[in-house]
């Protein structure tokens, strides 16, 4: 992390000088201000085509456009020409003559025109006519914001060239973030240039001005003033939004009848019951995963999801750092119905279905001396009895994390474990919720309830997509259409929009100003990159609509209650608020630790209902690419595969591998891209809960045997171009009352099949030195065990004299301890590189163009070769109950001695004197033989034109220091050779070398778990030499003598010896 | 027929088999005759040397076209990959000798042929689309079946009328003079 | 010259059938082979089958069309198969081409009188097959209209061809082959055209060849020179043949992926390709010699030693495919032991063993004389033949790169209807090139036929 700091600093004294002056937008937010009241008091006065052709009567040359000119300046002028069918429609048949006509048609056309290029009237961040300070033009400038997710936001440094954001990096003073960023954050951005993004206000899917809406809005709120807002409700997600809660908390003071409901399909209660059930009272629980030798996780996926997992993942790989054979590290023991992320970084995971885990987590509270014993068999028994003895051992150091799906219980159980063994205080302690209750199912339940009952008349939904994603018993849809006034803010024209009177297009983050608390209380400004794309506008303009300040800009809401809040900070916002900008964190607002007491009676827990025999048992889970659906329109995150499936575009019903060969599901690879590819698969029907979806079916080693996972967010009906019709949408069986764990359905086979895309079908390591592994103790015994594989033969072999490469060395180190495959470095490459998407056909035929992609190998499952066992999920092994999972991240090799260099036949690749592996796109003809020669096969290739070169918003996201490739030529990872030169640049003239950590590729900045580290190997100090003179540091088939600069350091878990020999 | 005054090229006698032919060059030879030709269907053995063709320079061209390509060969690409572009190419040597051996044996052999066809024909002074001879009508046998000497006017002991009696006396059948425009 | 016979062989020849039915004058061969060019009318046949060649043709353009319009992507290949139909069909052509040239060269140098009637037809045929082989080079690339980098031209950036490349060495080794077996063919029709020029009764046609011959007027000096010259291209050819198949494996050999990375590949790319060679001159000779009545110059004499030839280089490729095994056990390197199994039974094994069946099992019925007698019979398995080859460097070119070093990255290759359609149209180019060929120059050397005769009224005249 100091090594972080250096450069982000360098960042944030430019952000300082660069960053859009607050004053001067306040400024001319006041003057829009203005104009709207001016607005608002001539309401009455209405234009119409009459007026109009008066206004243009006598006018001719530069005195008609004056006037429309004034015309453009009228929003309700705006407001005739936006709608389809004019009131005075009628009027077009009075005799209009063709002067007249020309004369409005010019109008029209204008204003079309105006519309095109023009901006909405918020604060506007006008295109710098002078060049501001700190601004260099082909200098990328870094603002701080932070990105708003459920319950948690993540600071993050926005990359801006010229006034176009292009690429996220994490904030390293950020608490949620430490300089990291999750495949959701890096993507993110993909949404803001997002063409199906929803661009203007509309009423019955007719495009309407915002000042329409205005009036609207007011009209409603004057009609609810009367009731109190009796008939009024809001609808929204997780709000960490200080300011939009104030906001809220206002509006409902003034109608004092009206409700503000929550709900988040993706986000468990379970933390929040636990806590009342544990505490009596909702209380937050942060983690220090760092601080403890021993993790205990129930159906936990704390390294890849929920809040703060960025921040949990850093701390936990922390914990793993090897230095040699005598370092420590952390153990993390996993009991899951379905391999997560961190289920497959455990040490020791046992499968378990979701509803066993509660009598789990009894049976080891009941050996902790907590509550009375419940009768648990077989592995987790043994479990049970060695994690408690280990428990014990590190009272004070270890740490019980529930998982967000579990219920209540677990949490509360969790919660009374960690209090037993003094473990509050040290790694993890409780803070006070932040701002309003939280999402919760019955909120929403309570809500329809009321919309059923016709007891509201105007619903404002802010965010969210309930007509897709509430429980389908609720039956939101008929609900909502009982509602007399709806209206929705939303960043896209979805399933519920389509059902609501009124859609407004919501700001995306990058675009508004707000702001956002992280997991553990820290607040931050959220600052806009650009000036909203389309007529867009923020929830805290929406909310403001409705009360006595109709219009107020977004950044007026959050100055203001800063202004506010900053008593209670060190700072008042006169003084901090530039400082809050630049640094993305508001001084002093992390929640303090606060004390509670346990008033959990184990004993007096209601029985759990644990599904018998050998039941299927369904879970949901939000999908980790796509999360709810949100993101069911980002091709950065369909195309990107799933860190455990690695499925792409698709989601599945995933099953274990017994419980595919009992059914007798067959798999068939095709020859289209293979195992690397199209796979076909069984298609089944999913009998739950009175309703039926048809989803195909996949294979996960590892999963619980009677467990099935129904993953949300696909089956999108009006996601747009991109996420529309993936999928199947779990959502169709999934009922309030068992919205994460049912019972009671059934799987059966259509004997149809399905084409799904997976970027890794076979999972096995062929014996071939690829991924090295091995236990502690293992290591500690033969630390070098990594090279038993075969290794690098002696350099003195070889005919040739090397190059020597006097100057920096470039260099990379992996460490395949830490990393626990969560993707981040993926989609961070394909963000920073304009890597394109090629869509699900293409990755079908085996063409995705993924510059790094992660490997996912099982280590004690049978090779192709021995007895004929595929390698593959397509043949049951009893070892695929349980496999040990390992992830490796593949980006070029930069070998030194390369091979797809030598066969190029035009010198299109070749090699740089700092022993990079230099790609030269316009040399490359397509011979695709580099590709054939190179064992790694890391080299894509542009087989059609993959690059979209028409949608204009894509060209603003693109990052303008790297090319955008053309058909026909290879690509691959350049170690961002861009990022090395602008260093360069700099070091060279401030006359000094290049320091240790001030290059940072872009999967490096990403990654949560610090596990790449790229650097000059030769220098001995730099990390990347450390890490690579370490005895774990070994080649990706060395023996070949490719002598590639990424070395990965081997895999080391930490297992209990007791568990081991079990 | 006043003014068109025409030249004498020779006389042509017509043989109807190469030993006949082969005999009379030798006779023709013996006779003193230095400026003679034969036209025959396809290559007839020791015919050339009767007549007195001995040595021809097209292996020699070819030899010269051999060592030029190797040299042009190896030198290109000694040239580009070491001395004017030299570039790191997965880390081999610039100068990867082994390596450029195929190409520099390809335009060994790519010199050599086109050396040896064009030489051949350039010696042959080909392309020559007329030739006195062509004007005799029974010359077209000379691609068939028939075997024709031709005893050449620039010859110093060339004498029409006793020319053509020698030829003749060789039992030649169709003797006829070989005319042509100036 | 070495072109006529010594009279050490005449003996050896004689005791087998002729190399040419008795009974011909220099006049008839001549006759017999211009007809067909100078005075045959169209047959029906010859039309239709033109007709449907040149269609195919026009499906070769439109694919290739196409594939420039919209990318390779078109095509099967992916990542990690880069190479597929194109560079099979490349490699499959070029070997068909080597027959032509070993059969001039080679057996001329070898003094083998039987390749006189075939040889003309046989470099014809090099000529298109390299033809067709050219197509695919230059089309598989991405950018094909930037194929032009792989020549050394002094270009704006200096910059110049990488001359490690096995690609660059094919682009001289091919383009080498194609001129020099150009000139070889052009050089052996001069005297023909001339004949035909002097035989010619239209117009246009002595117009034509004569341009072409040049003026080329049979005279002892010219002979000479003549022979001269062509002794050396058949000198040069040899080699060269030789070393075009030899780089084309450099293609796979200087590779590392496992079934490619092999030192037995050149001799067994060589004999590859002059047994797939043989195999399609018989399959065109068969129908011509039939069609054009040509049985007398084509003798079951010379269908005799092709099938000769084939099973010789036939246990050659089986002997390639017995060392290719023996050397992945034998060297124990685990990429090549595995990929071993995998054409044994994996994904792709029916391939391998229909290969196996086409290139080694059928043509060992070759031993049996009247298998080599019978001429449908050869034609059938000359046909096989063709096919297995084919399929050899289909399994050589896909299924090594279909399962190499990372499994992860393993995947497999299908083609698509546009592979097919460029395979085909290649067939139907060749085919029509063939056609063009028969009708506008002599099938058969005539001069050569002319030694032929003579050097038979000799063996008749030493005989009695």
């Amino acid at each position: 992390m100091s090594d972080m700091n250096d450069p982000a600093n360098d960042k944030k004294l430019r952000i300082l000088q660069g960053a859009p002056t607050p004053e001067t937008a306040h400024g001319v937010g006041h003057h829009d201000h203005d104009e709207e009241e001016g607005d608002l008091t001539e309401r009455e006065h209405r234009l119409d085509l009459a007026d109009l052709r008066e206004k243009l009567k006598e006018k001719s040359g530069k005195q008609y456009w004056r006037t429309l000119e004034e015309l453009a300046d009228d929003p309700h002028f705006e407001d005739l020409l936006h709608r389809e069918f004019p009131r005075q429609a009628s009027e077009w048949d009075e005799a209009v003559d063709r002067r007249d006509f020309l004369k409005l048609m010019g109008a029209s056309l204008a204003l079309a025109g105006m519309a095109g290029c023009g901006r909405p009237d918020v604060t506007k961040i006008v295109p710098y006519v002078k060049q501001p300070d700190g601004m260099t033009l082909g200098r990328p400038n870094f603002y701080a914001t932070a990105m708003p997710f459920g319950a948690d936001a993540v600071g993050v440094l926005v990359e801006s060239h010229e006034g176009r954001p292009t690429k996220i990096e994490g904030n390293p003073d950020h608490p949620s973030s430490l300089g990291a960023t999750s495949t959701l954050v890096q993507a993110s951005i993909l949404n803001l240039y997002d063409p199906d993004r929803s661009q203007t206000v509309q009423q019955y899917g007719e495009i309407r001005s915002w000042s329409a809406f205005l009036d609207a809005a007011q009209a409603l709120a004057t009609s609810s003033k009367a009731t109190q807002g009796a008939n009024f409700r809001i609808l929204s997600g997780n709000i960490t939004s200080p300011t939009l809660v104030a906001q809220i908390r206002k509006l409902l003071t003034q109608y004092p009848q009206a409700k503000w409901h929550q709900w988040e399909p993706a986000a468990g209660d379970g933390a929040r019951e636990g806590a009342k059930l544990a505490f009596g009272r909702y209380v937050n629980t942060v983690y220090n995963v760092g601080k403890a030798n021993v993790i205990v996780s129930l159906d936990a996926d704390f390294l890849a999801g929920g809040p703060g997992h960025l921040a949990y993942a850093r701390q936990f790989a922390r914990r793993r750092k090897l230095d040699g054979p005598d370092s420590t590290m952390n153990r993390l023991y996993v009991v899951e119905p379905t391999p997560s992320v961190t289920g497959s970084s455990a040490d020791h995971r046992l499968p378990m279905r979701a509803s066993q885990v509660e009598l789990f987590a009894r049976a080891l509270a009941a050996k902790l001396g907590i509550g009375s014993g419940v009768s648990i068999s077989g592995e987790a028994a043994k479990w049970v009895e060695a994690i408690a003895k280990e428990l014990q051992k590190d009272r004070g150091a270890s740490l019980v994390i529930a998982g967000e799906y579990q219920p209540a219980a677990v949490h509360a159980l969790a919660h009374a474990i960690n209090a037993s063994l003094g473990n509050v205080g040290n790694t993890l302690y409780y803070t006070e919720p932040g701002d309003g209750e939280g999402a919760s199912v019955e909120s929403l339940r309570e809500l329809c309830a009321e919309m059923d009952a016709g007891k509201v008349d105007a619903l404002l939904i802010l965010g969210g997509n309930p007509v897709y994603d509430a429980p389908h018993d609720f039956d939101f849809m008929s609900k909502l259409k009982k509602v007399q006034t709806t209206i929705r803010l939303g960043s896209y024209f979805d399933e519920t929009s389509a059902w609501c009177q009124w859609h407004v297009a919501e700001s995306h983050y990058l675009e508004s100003w707000g702001d956002a608390r992280a997991f553990d209380g820290t607040a931050s400004i959220v600052q806009p990159l650009i000036a909203p794309l389309y007529y867009t506008h923020s929830a805290h303009e929406v909310i403001a609509a409705f009360s006595d300040k109709p219009g107020t800009p977004a950044y007026d809401s959050v100055r203001t209650y800063w202004t506010e809040a900053s008593t209670r900070l060190p700072e008042s916002a006169d003084t901090g608020w530039r400082k809050w900008l630049n640094d993305g964190v508001i001084e002093g607002t992390k929640a303090v630790p606060t004390t509670v007491e346990l008033k959990l009676n184990a004993a007096s827990l209601p029985a759990p209902a644990a599904a018998q025999g050998d039941q299927i048992e369904f879970i949901f889970r939000p999908d980790p690419n796509v999360y709810d659906g949100r993101f069911a329109n980002n091709g950065w995150l369909q195309e990107l595969p799933k860190p455990v499936s690695k499925l792409t575009w698709d989601n599945a019903a995933l099953v274990s591998a017994k419980y595919a060969e009992q059914q007798q599901y067959a798999y068939k690879v095709k020859s289209r891209g293979g195992e690397h590819g199209q796979v076909r698969s069984p298609v089944v029907d999913v009998e739950l809960n009175g309703s039926k979806v048809t989803a195909a079916v996949w294979t996960v080693p590892g999963q619980d045997n009677n467990t099935v996972v129904l993953p949300l967010g696909y089956g999108r009906s009006r996601a747009g171009y991109t996420g529309t019709n993936k999928g199947f949408n779990a959502y169709v069986v999934r009922t309030s009352n068992a919205l994460w764990t049912a019972t009671g359905g059934k799987v059966t086979g259509t004997g149809d099949s399905y084409s799904l895309a997976s970027t890794q079908y076979h999972f096995n390591m062929e014996g071939r030195q690829i991924l090295a592994t091995a236990t502690l103790d293992e290591y500690r015994k033969k630390p070098g065990f990594a090279h038993e594989l075969g290794e690098l033969p002696e350099k003195s072999n070889s005919l040739y004299k090397e190059f020597a490469y006097p100057g920096y060395a470039w260099g990379m180190a992996i460490d395949l301890t830490k990393c626990n495959g969560c993707n981040a470095c993926v989609v961070a490459c394909v963000a920073e590189n304009n890597i394109p998407v090629v869509g699900k056909d293409q990755v079908m035929r085996g063409r995705e163009m993924h510059w790094i992609r992660v490997d996912r190998y099982y280590t004690n499952t049978k090779s192709s070769t021995a007895d004929n066992a595929t390698g593959d999920p397509s043949e049951y092994q009893p070892a695929l109950d349980n496999p040990q999972t390992f992830f490796q991240p593949v980006p070029c090799q930069q070998c030194e001695n390369a091979p797809c260099e030598q066969v190029c036949p035009v010198g299109a690749t070749v090699h740089s004197a700092e022993g990079l592996n230099d790609m030269v796109y316009n040399r490359c003809i397509g011979t695709r033989y580099c590709s054939n020669n190179c064992p790694y096969k890391v080299r894509r290739f542009n087989f059609l034109r993959f690059q979209d070169w028409d949608t204009p918003q894509l060209k603003l996201l693109r990052n303008p220091e790297v090319t955008v490739r053309s058909r026909g030529v290879m690509e691959k990872c350049t170690y961002c050779v861009q990022r090395i030169n602008n260093v360069r640049i700099d070091a060279e003239k401030e006359e000094r070398p290049i320091r240790d950590g001030e290059i940072v590729t872009a999967c490096e900045a990403a990654c949560p778990s610090e596990a790449i580290v790229f650097g000059n190997a030769n220098d001995p100090n730099s990390k990347v030499a450390k890490l690579k003179a370490q005895q774990r540091n070994y080649t990706l088939l060395g023996e070949l003598n490719a002598r590639p600069r990424t070395t990965y350091l081997a895999a080391v878990r930490n297992p209990n010896p007791e568990l081991e020999k079990a | 027929m006043t003014e068109h005054h025409s030249y004498l090229h020779g006389v042509m006698g017509e043989f109807d088999t190469p030993e006949q032919l082969v005999a009379a060059a030798k006779k023709a030879r013996e006779a003193g005759y230095k400026h003679v030709e034969a036209y025959t269907p396809f290559p007839i053995e020791g015919l050339a040397e009767e007549i007195g063709f001995h040595w021809t320079a097209v292996p020699l061209i070819t030899l010269f076209g051999g060592v030029s390509g190797a040299l042009t060969g190896f030198g290109l690409q000694y040239w580009c990959s070491a001395i004017t572009y030299p570039l790191n190419i997965g880390g081999r040597p610039l100068n990867s000798w082994p390596a450029f051996i195929p190409v520099t044996f390809e335009l060994t052999v790519l010199f050599s042929a086109i050396f040896a066809v064009v030489g051949m024909i350039a010696l042959n002074k080909l392309p020559q689309p007329h030739h006195p001879v062509f004007n005799v009508e029974r010359f077209a046998h000379a691609s068939t079946d028939k075997f024709f000497l031709v005893i050449e006017a620039r010859d110093p002991k060339f004498q029409l009328a006793e020319s053509a009696r020698f030829l003749q006396e060789l039992n030649a059948k169709h003797v006829s003079e070989v005319k042509d425009e100036e | 010259m070495s072109a006529t016979q010594p009279p050490g062989n005449s003996g050896h020849i004689r005791r087998l059938e002729p190399v040419l039915e008795p009974g011909h004058t220099y006049a008839s061969v001549t006759d017999k082979i211009a007809a067909v060019v100078l005075t045959r009318p169209l047959g029906i046949g010859w039309l239709a089958g033109f007709t449907l060649t040149f269609t195919i043709t026009m499906v070769l353009f439109i694919s290739i069309a196409w594939l420039i319009i919209k990318g390779v992507g078109i095509w099967g290949i992916n990542i990690p198969i880069g190479w597929g139909f194109a560079i099979v069909n490349f490699v499959w052509w070029i070997g068909i081409g080597h027959a032509g040239t070993l059969i001039s060269a080679i057996l001329f140098l070898l003094n083998q009188k039987w390749r006189t009637s075939i040889n003309r037809f046989a470099e014809a045929m090099t000529l298109f097959a390299v033809a067709c082989a050219g197509i695919f080079p230059l089309i598989h690339t991405g950018r094909p209209w930037m194929a032009y980098y792989m020549f050394p031209y002094p270009s704006t950036m200096g910059i110049w061809p990488q001359f490690r490349s096995p690609l660059i060495w094919d682009v001289f080794a091919v383009s080498t082959y194609g001129t020099v077996s150009l000139l070889f063919w052009f050089v052996g029709l001069l005297p023909d055209l001339a004949t035909l020029r002097d035989r010619a009764k239209q117009r246009y046609q002595q117009v034509i060849y004569g341009m072409l011959s040049m003026g080329w007027r049979n005279s002892a000096r010219h002979w000479h020179r003549y022979q001269s010259a062509y002794l050396l291209l058949a000198g040069l050819a040899t080699p060269l043949v030789l070393s075009v198949h030899t780089v084309v494996s450099f293609d796979f050999a200087v590779a590392i992926v496992p079934g490619w990375h092999t030192t037995i590949f050149p001799p067994y790319f060589v004999a590859g390709a002059i047994y797939s060679g043989f195999a399609m001159v018989l399959t065109l000779a068969i129908p011509l010699r039939k069609f054009y009545g040509l049985e007398d110059f084509i003798t079951m004499r010379h269908l005799d030693n092709m099938a000769k030839v084939m099973l010789a280089t036939g246990l050659i490729v089986a002997y390639g495919y017995f060392v290719e095994f023996f050397m992945a056990f034998y060297s124990g390197n685990k990429f090549d032991v595995f990929l071993a199994e995998q054409r044994l039974h994996g994904p792709y094994s029916h391939f391998y063993y229909a290969l196996i069946l086409c290139n080694i099992l059928t043509p060992q019925l070759l031993w049996i004389e009247k298998v080599r007698r019978n001429v449908a019979a050869l034609f059938l398995m000359s046909l096989v033949i063709n096919t297995g080859m084919w399929l050899e460097r289909f399994v050589i070119v896909v299924i090594s790169l279909t399962r190499d070093f990372v499994p992860s990255a393993w995947g497999r290759y299908s083609p698509t209807f546009w592979d097919y359609s460029t395979f085909i149209g290649t067939l139907g180019f060749f085919v029509m090139l063939v056609f063009l060929f028969v009708r506008g120059l002599p099938a058969i050397a005539i001069a050569e036929m002319r030694e032929l005769v003579e050097h038979g009224s000799h063996s008749n005249k030493e005989h009695k």
